[in-house]
């Protein structure tokens, strides 16, 4: 499904990714751990399509298209979702306007027929239940005034509503208490399916206790370090990270 | 001295030697003629003049514009009064280039404790309600553009609310200029008086022959007496190639509440000055403005309050949204006098520029005399916010759509700060239309 291939990729004169080597399988679930200001957020937003970003070298094939030559808009309505870890307020942008524009302008994309409002409001209100939100927030501006933990299930909300094929979780746990956590956790694994993928970023084992992930690994310095099964992260949440600059120093 | 040009106002006042003022008392004459001295002693300002620095008013000043006195184009004032018009329900005066057009207007019931007549009837009546008001606050030193308005002037609104009358039915005062073949020079001078704990709502219409040149100059001049609440709107959508002056002078008594609605769509060169006075304790002033400008057009916005006494509060937001090669102005003085302890004043004046080429001098101008006062102004240029353009995109949402909901929501505050329904109708219909934020 994703092909990342020597990916590099900097911001004005810094480089953060100094090519990275990924590939992530229709069905599978991958965690990305790394100690802060490793290029994780960076790696995020660069497969999302921000701009602040160069891409200098390397390749991404995301279901069989170059996925660096799409357009931001376009990736998102191919399939791709990025649920950030610092989700941006827009005053005066009402939550269930921008969830409605964002499903009808896929839908078009897609070219298939819009959704009708009422059957956008029954989707909204299932899936407000279940993340445990007020219907009220859907009426105020997308994420002002939210608490981090409301940011937070506000993506996953989105998420839930707008279905991508390729999720990409940017510590969607932090911020979030215990029950919290469980429910978008239960919102992260309704997700799963053997056509989906998703790829989660976070520091802790605790989200991995909830969303068992296939392949667990490691970026520091802009670079993959390590990769392993789930027992990596279990050995990470025990030693820390030290264990990279021991490898670095007998390099 | 400065040579301006001010010809054709000049030969007006020329060719009618004394201002002849249609029968009007004495002290109106005399007005009429310190307003004709004032104007011609001092011409159009120049942008050497302080309060004229950013805009530029040549284009005004080497115009010829007939004296209008009577309706231009009868059939398209009615069909701009037509649609101007907000709300069946609403006390109607309609003016064409100035001057009441009764045809138009719809006065014929009024609640209890409303008075509205032209300027021109009320002036001859025995009970004359702008008598000892007009001219009062609006001095003809204050703008060459007052003097020139009080110089011309034949007619205009005049609104009264008795002491303790709450009016429930809005009143709808509408603008409309055309001069059909002639530019014309249309200058409504109104008066707005509402007693002791009285109420009102007014909106005014400010509309003209599309792609017509002409110069709207008007003054209101308005009292509020104690415990007074008067929400006032004033939509300015006069023709694209259009020059339109205007300054609304507020006097407020104790614990009376004014608010003003400025939204402005038209004119090459609009200018809209509000100026309130703080006559008693415990006044409230609320000023929001919103301008939408593009092409070559010009919209300058200024208020000045004076914190005269104490305990007074002062909110004020101005937005506005610049494309193309648009100029904005905004300057919003706050003078708090040294007596003005404990007033609440702030101030917010926000721009976005949707291209390289449009330009906005903004300039808040606290002058502060009191020490324990609360002051606070804040002013934001820029573009649309690359990080929520970002998120939106992210989200599937096309950038044209997402640029267009970002520009409706940066507008859309100051829009549902109005509280009287049609008019925000109004107001979102003429934002979707220039900013369409479609139905998603
Ligand atoms: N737009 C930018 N301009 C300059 N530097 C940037 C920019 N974005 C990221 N960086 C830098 O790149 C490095 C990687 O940042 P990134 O946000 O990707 O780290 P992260 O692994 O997500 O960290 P954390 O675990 O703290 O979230 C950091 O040193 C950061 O300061
Ligand atoms: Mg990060």
């Amino acid at each position: 499904m994703l092909e990342i291939k020597n990916l590099s990729a900097r911001s004005e004169d810094t480089e953060i990714l100094k090519g990275i080597n990924l590939s992530v399988k229709a069905g599978e679930v991958h965690a990305i751990m790394g100690p802060n200001g490793s290029g994780k957020s960076t790696l995020a937003h660069v497969l999302a399509g921000r701009e602040d970003y160069e891409v200098t070298s390397g390749e991404v094939t995301y279901e069989g298209q170059d996925l660096l030559a799409m357009e931001i808009e376009e990736r998102a309505a191919e399939g791709v979702f990025l649920a950030y870890q610092y989700p941006v307020e827009i005053p005066g942008v009402s939550n269930k306007y921008f969830l409605k524009a964002a499903i009808n302008s896929i839908r078009k994309y897609q070219k298939q027929p819009l959704i009708k409002t009422s059957e956008f409001l029954d989707l909204l209100k299932s899936n407000l239940a279940k993340l445990g939100m007020d219907k009220e927030m859907m009426e105020r501006s997308v994420n002002e005034g939210f608490s981090g933990g409301e940011k937070k299930r506000n993506e996953i909300l989105q998420m839930a509503m707008l279905q991508p094929k390729l999720a990409l979780l940017d510590e969607t746990d932090s911020g979030l208490d215990i029950d919290a956590l469980k429910i978008v956790a239960e919102g992260v694994n309704a997700l799963r399916s053997p056509e989906r993928a998703i790829v989660v970023v976070t520091h802790y084992q605790r989200l991995l206790d909830y969303i068992v992930p296939d392949f667990v690994h490691v970026l520091s310095g802009g670079k993959i370090v390590r990769s392993g099964d789930r027992t990596l992260a279990l050995e990470l949440e025990s030693q820390g990270y030290a264990f990279l600059e021991a490898e670095t120093a007998s390099a | 001295m400065i040579v301006t040009e001010t010809t054709s106002f000049q030969e007006h006042f020329e060719r009618i030697g004394q201002t002849e003022s249609a029968g009007w008392p004495d002290w109106v004459t005399e007005l009429q003629a310190a307003g004709q001295r004032r104007f011609s002693q001092v011409g159009f300002p120049t942008t050497k003049a302080e309060d004229w620095r950013f805009t530029n008013v040549s284009a005004i000043a080497k115009h010829s514009f007939a004296i209008a006195t009577a309706a231009g184009d009868a059939r398209l004032a009615t069909e701009l009064a037509g649609q101007a018009t907000l709300d069946d329900q609403a006390v109607r005066l309609v003016f064409v280039n100035g001057q009441f057009a009764a045809d138009l207007s719809d006065t014929a019931t009024l609640p209890v404790g409303l008075t509205v007549r032209n300027l021109a009837n009320d002036l001859d009546a025995d009970d004359s309600i702008a008598t000892g008001r007009l001219g009062r606050q609006a001095a003809v030193e204050r703008s060459p553009f007052t003097a020139l308005n009080t110089a011309l002037f034949r007619d205009g609104v005049v609104v009264q609310v008795a002491d303790g009358a709450t009016i429930e039915p809005l009143v709808q005062l509408i603008f409309v200029t055309t001069g059909g073949e002639t530019a014309v020079a249309s200058s409504a001078r109104n008066l707005v008086a509402l007693g002791r704990e009285s109420r009102l709502r007014l909106v005014e219409t400010h509309v003209g022959a599309p792609g017509e040149t002409y110069l709207a100059n008007h003054v209101t001049e308005i009292e509020l007496g104690d415990n007074a609440v008067l929400d006032h709107h004033k939509l300015q959508g006069d023709s694209i190639a259009a020059f339109h002056i205007a300054s609304t002078h507020v006097s407020q008594a104790a614990s009376s509440v004014y608010r003003n609605h400025y939204f402005a769509f038209g004119a090459s060169l609009s200018r809209n000055e509000i100026l309130c006075y703080h006559g008693g304790e415990d006044v409230e002033t609320v000023l929001n403005g919103l301008y939408l400008v593009s092409g070559t057009q010009l919209a300058d916005c200024r208020t000045r309050i004076d914190h005269a006494m104490p305990n007074c509060r002062s909110y004020e937001m101005y937005k506005g949204i610049l494309d193309n090669q648009a100029r904005g102005v905004f300057n919003g003085k706050i003078h708090v006098h040294p007596d003005a302890q404990k007033t609440d004043a702030k101030q917010s004046n926000q721009a976005l520029l949707l291209s390289d080429d449009a330009v906005i001098d903004t300039k808040p101008e606290l002058e502060i005399y009191a020490d324990d006062v609360r002051c606070t102004h804040g002013a934001t240029v820029g573009e649309l916010d690359d990080r929520a353009l970002f998120y939106l995109r992210s989200r599937g949402i096309p950038e044209s759509l997402a640029r267009k909901i970002l520009i409706f929501a940066f507008a859309n505050d100051v829009v549902q700060g109005v509280k009287v329904a049609p008019l925000k109708k109004h107001l979102e219909s003429i934002l979707l239309a220039d900013h369409g934020l479609p139905n998603v």
